[in-house]
């Protein structure tokens, strides 16, 4: 792309959001492309940031490639709406960019569509030049104990998909009749969790959180929600903003366990920027005897939330003669080695913490779509090197499938960026063979209709989308989202 | 008029005023080349440049910013922008590409850029909100903030703003696994 002779013009504003990419797009030289008789036809598997990234960047480097961008969903874009908190509507604001990028005459969405069930990879293979896999992580990681499967112990990605509208999670319905949660896991995810839990129902009804979990925590017992990780303080996944938010959450107050931070500030003024400023706010936290505005605060709250550290779950414990959870046996750490590197090793002795939920968020899991696709199931991820799949010509992939389950929108960003500038790179040397015009959607739209299955278009979703405003509008929500498949194909297809 | 005054009585340059000189600030190839060399340099050069610079000052309309955007290619596009601009949409303006994904509201890192060092410290200073979220960038630097929180002021003329090259190396070199 470097190579190109850039020329802008300025085309019109796209949007009152101040225009966005279209309104950047170059008119580029062709290039290498010139040469091609076809134009390049690219297929991108889901339709979360990964694919969305990975399309807008290859529309803007070529004014030849057609993107088709095939979701399972009737809905587009993935865990920006399924992952992304009620209280985080911000960080949703990408999906006017992914809009422009849908909207764009040389992208087509095509939602309701199962690859792996009702199109195979290697059909989609034959009818496109290339084929990116972004289809994220489904699965999540399991802890691996007895008790796992227990009545009141979810993971985090199902209590996420349940509050946020994940159809498969409608029926979750967790039992928030206890006074003390457990989470296990200290990342951001396990802090949205324990949020969403703590928040007082005022703040959580003006977001876009699914009414009947609005309902479930409105009638909540839960008071006390600890935090817990197999390593200590320096350690923790979390991010600053995240932990700012718990600390200054309304009618709440943090309940730390002061043993846990010894040594932790001498340890400071070796840490790199970032991991520096959260440890300063923990041990601010856990350790510094608050102002008398504070303490007031303190005393006046009717909810608790503290990280557990060195702790590592060993059992979920059954209430005697019941299958309902009544604890949660953890086994003590100690750290071997220290920063990022530090190992927990088990010291021997155990604590039992009574409970009557548990969260697991200890990371989601990519899973296997498509036997005709590696799949490396250590890792979890396709083998690839820089987003071209191994032993695989044409077949790409980015965002969590492409290097693992983490990583912010950002991140996902610049995975995706990396991945189309492979398949650029592979158009222009040749690597990829564009000699033969492909088919593209004609030839799998007419295959899906042959199967029974049709697609819901990008004007579909907007009829969802408008629905769904307009329920939001008269509860004072953003949205009111639609909560089952076939509520969303009804209205797609009115 | 009052600068012009004040040199036209000292003797020295009065055979220097009687030559016409140029209102060369609408010319490109003048602005292109005065943003090529820093300011130290204009200043060095004695009184006749000290002279075209202030002349340049008079002629430059109030409200004027240059700015030079270095893309990821390391390629220099030089920018003339306006007092209360904001670099996240100036940049958009003129076609490069700095994404703004949560548009301008503190909740990515995605239009992070590096600034000159001759006016970092002249950036009003971040609030904490920025700071947490400038964390989460991918190679930050102790020059780095967010674009989209810089509004150009009369003293940020002549402002380089780089665009971090995140590197496919990234992912290979170290690679450290990143919150979510």
């Amino acid at each position: 792309m470097g190579a190109h002779k850039l020329l802008f013009s300025e085309l019109k504003l796209w949007t009152s959001g101040g225009g966005g990419w279209i309104a950047r797009l170059h008119k580029g030289g062709c290039g290498k492309a010139s040469l091609s008789s076809c134009s390049p036809k690219v297929c991108i598997v889901g339709s979360g940031p990964a694919g969305f990234y990975t399309a807008q960047h290859l529309i803007k480097a070529r004014q030849d490639v057609e993107v088709d961008i095939y979701e399972r969903l009737p809905v587009p874009f993935g865990l920006v709406r399924f992952g992304v908190a009620p209280d985080h509507p911000e960080v949703k604001n990408v999906i006017n960019t992914f809009t422009q990028t849908a909207k764009h005459s040389r992208c087509s969405f095509y939602g309701n569509v199962n690859v792996g069930k009702n199109v195979s990879i290697t059909e989609l293979q034959q009818a496109y030049h290339a084929v990116v896999l972004s289809y994220g992580a489904e699965g999540n990681r399991s802890m691996g104990v007895p008790g796992e499967d227990l009545a009141g112990v979810y993971s985090a990605k199902d209590f996420v998909g349940w509050y946020n509208g994940l159809p498969s999670c409608r029926e979750l319905s967790p039992d928030l009749s206890c006074e003390t949660a457990v989470i296990l896991g200290q990342g951001n995810v396990a802090l949205d969790v324990a949020r969403i839990l703590l928040s007082p129902i005022d703040i959580l009804k003006k977001t876009d959180i699914t009414q009947p979990t609005l309902e479930a925590l409105a009638e909540s017992q839960v008071r006390r929600v600890l935090i817990v990780g197999r390593r200590g303080p320096i350690q923790i996944a979390c991010t600053i903003k995240e932990l700012r938010e718990m600390v200054n959450l309304p009618d709440t107050r943090p309940d730390m366990v002061a043993a846990d931070f010894d040594g932790v500030k001498e340890a400071l003024k070796d840490l790199p920027r970032p991991r520096k400023r959260l440890t300063e706010l923990m041990l601010k936290t856990a350790l510094e005897v608050p102002g008398e505005k504070e303490q007031e605060r303190r005393s006046k709250a009717s909810r608790t939330w503290g990280f557990r550290f060195f702790r590592s779950p060993v059992e979920v414990l059954a209430e005697p003669g019941h299958s309902r959870i009544a604890g949660i046996r953890l086994a003590i750490n100690k750290l071997e080695g220290s920063g990022d590197g530090a190992q927990a090793v088990l010291t021997g002795e155990v604590e039992d913490v009574p409970c009557g939920l548990v969260v697991s968020s200890i990371g989601y899991k990519s899973l296997p779509i498509d036997p005709s696709v590696p799949f490396d199931s250590r890792k979890a991820i396709v083998p690839n090197t820089m987003g071209r799949v191994k032993q695989a010509a044409g077949l790409y992939c980015s965002g969590w499938l492409k290097t693992g389950p983490t990583g912010v929108i950002a991140t996902t960003m610049n995975n995706s960026f990396d991945t189309a500038r492979s398949i650029l790179e592979d158009m222009d040397s040749g690597t990829l063979d564009m000699s033969a015009a492909k088919p593209g959607s004609q030839s799998i739209s007419a295959l899906l209709e042959k199967r029974g299955v049709e697609p819901v278009t990008f004007s579909d979703w907007e009829k969802i989308d408008n629905v769904e405003m307009k329920r939001g509008e008269s509860r004072g929500k953003p949205r009111e989202k639609l909560l089952t498949v076939e509520e969303m194909l009804h209205v797609a297809w009115t | 008029m009052a600068a012009s005054a004040a040199v036209r009585s000292s003797m020295g340059l009065t055979l220097r005023l009687s030559r016409v000189i140029p209102d060369c600030s609408t010319c490109p190839l003048f602005r292109l080349k005065c943003n090529a060399k820093n300011v130290a340099n204009l200043q060095r050069r004695g009184s006749f440049d000290s002279l075209r610079t202030i002349n340049r000052h008079l002629q430059t309309s109030i409200g004027d910013v240059n700015v030079v955007y270095i893309d990821r290619s390391g390629q220099r596009i030089p920018v003339k922008a306006k007092v209360g601009d904001n670099v996240l949409y100036l940049a958009h303006k003129h076609g490069i590409d700095l994404e703004g994904a949560c548009e301008a509201s503190l909740a990515c890192s995605t239009c992070h850029v590096y600034v000159s060092a001759a006016h970092f410290d002249k950036l009003r200073e971040p609030e904490e909100r920025e700071d947490d979220m400038l964390d989460m960038a991918p190679m930050l630097q102790e020059n780095s903030r967010l674009g989209c929180q810089i509004i150009l002021t009369p003293e940020l003329d002549g402002i380089e703003l780089t665009l971090p090259k995140v590197t496919r190396n990234f992912y290979v070199d170290g690679h450290v696994p990143k919150p979510h």
